[in-house]
C-alpha cells in the first residue's frame, strides 16, 4: 500500500489547484467545504477536489502533511494556502484571485 | 463533544498571553465557535503560521473535541489598544 504522504504529494504536485474537502463540489458534506467551493467557483477557478470522506488514509494523512487539523485544505501550485477562513480572508482582500491567476512554475519554464 | 467558550479562551491565553480573544458560539451547541485572536506575537508570521499557533494552543482539540473553530487572526500593532 502506498504511503499516504506519497499519495498526497502526488495529488498536490499534479494539480495546480486542489481542494481536499468533505464531499464533492456538487454535494459538499460540511459547511466549511461548501464555503471553500463557493469561493473557488466565484473566482471561476478550475480546480480538482479530493473527497477525504472516501479515503480515511488521506483524511488523516492530509492533517499531518499540512500540519493543519481541519478540512477543507487548499493547495495551489504545490503550496498549502490554508483552510476556508484563510481562503475567505484572501478572497476578500483580492489575494486569492492573484494567487490563482499566477502562472504555474511549469508554464513559466 | 463540546467545550465551553471560556475554556477555549483560557487555553488560547495560556499559550499566547497577550492575546485579545473574542469568541462567538455559532450554533449554540458549544461545538461550533468563531474566534478572533489578536496578538503582537503574530508579527512576522504568515496567516497559516498564525492559525497554527492558535491550533497549537488548543492542543489538538480542533478537528476532534471541537468540531469547528472559525478562526480569524490579526497582529496587534500597538502596545496599548486604548489610546
Amino acid at each position: 500500500m502506498a504511503d499516504p504522504k506519497e499519495k498526497i504529494a502526488e495529488i498536490v504536485d499534479s494539480n495546480d489547484i486542489v481542494l481536499f474537502m468533505k464531499g464533492t463540489a456538487l454535494f459538499p458534506q460540511c459547511g466549511f467545504s461548501s464555503r471553500a467551493i463557493a469561493i473557488l467557483d466565484r473566482l471561476g477557478a478550475k480546480y480538482e477536489t479530493v473527497d477525504v470522506l472516501q479515503d480515511p488514509e488521506i483524511r488523516t494523512g492530509i492533517k499531518a502533511y499540512s500540519d493543519w487539523p481541519t478540512i477543507p485544505q487548499l493547495y495551489v501550485k504545490g503550496e498549502f494556502v490554508g483552510g476556508s477562513d484563510i481562503m475567505m480572508e484572501m478572497f476578500e482582500s483580492g489575494e486569492l484571485q492573484e494567487l490563482l491567476k499566477a502562472p504555474s512554475p511549469t508554464d513559466r519554464a | 463533544m463540546a467545550m465551553a467558550a471560556s475554556e477555549v479562551e483560557r487555553l488560547i491565553r495560556a499559550a499566547i498571553p497577550d492575546a485579545e480573544v473574542t469568541i462567538r458560539d455559532l450554533a449554540g451547541d458549544g461545538d461550533h465557535y468563531a474566534a478572533r485572536v489578536v496578538s503582537k506575537s503574530f508579527a512576522g508570521l504568515s496567516r497559516i503560521q498564525q492559525h497554527q499557533a492558535v491550533y497549537a494552543a488548543l492542543g489538538g482539540r480542533v478537528g476532534g473535541e471541537l468540531h469547528a473553530l472559525q478562526l480569524e487572526t490579526a497582529v496587534r500593532l500597538t502596545e496599548t489598544s486604548h489610546g
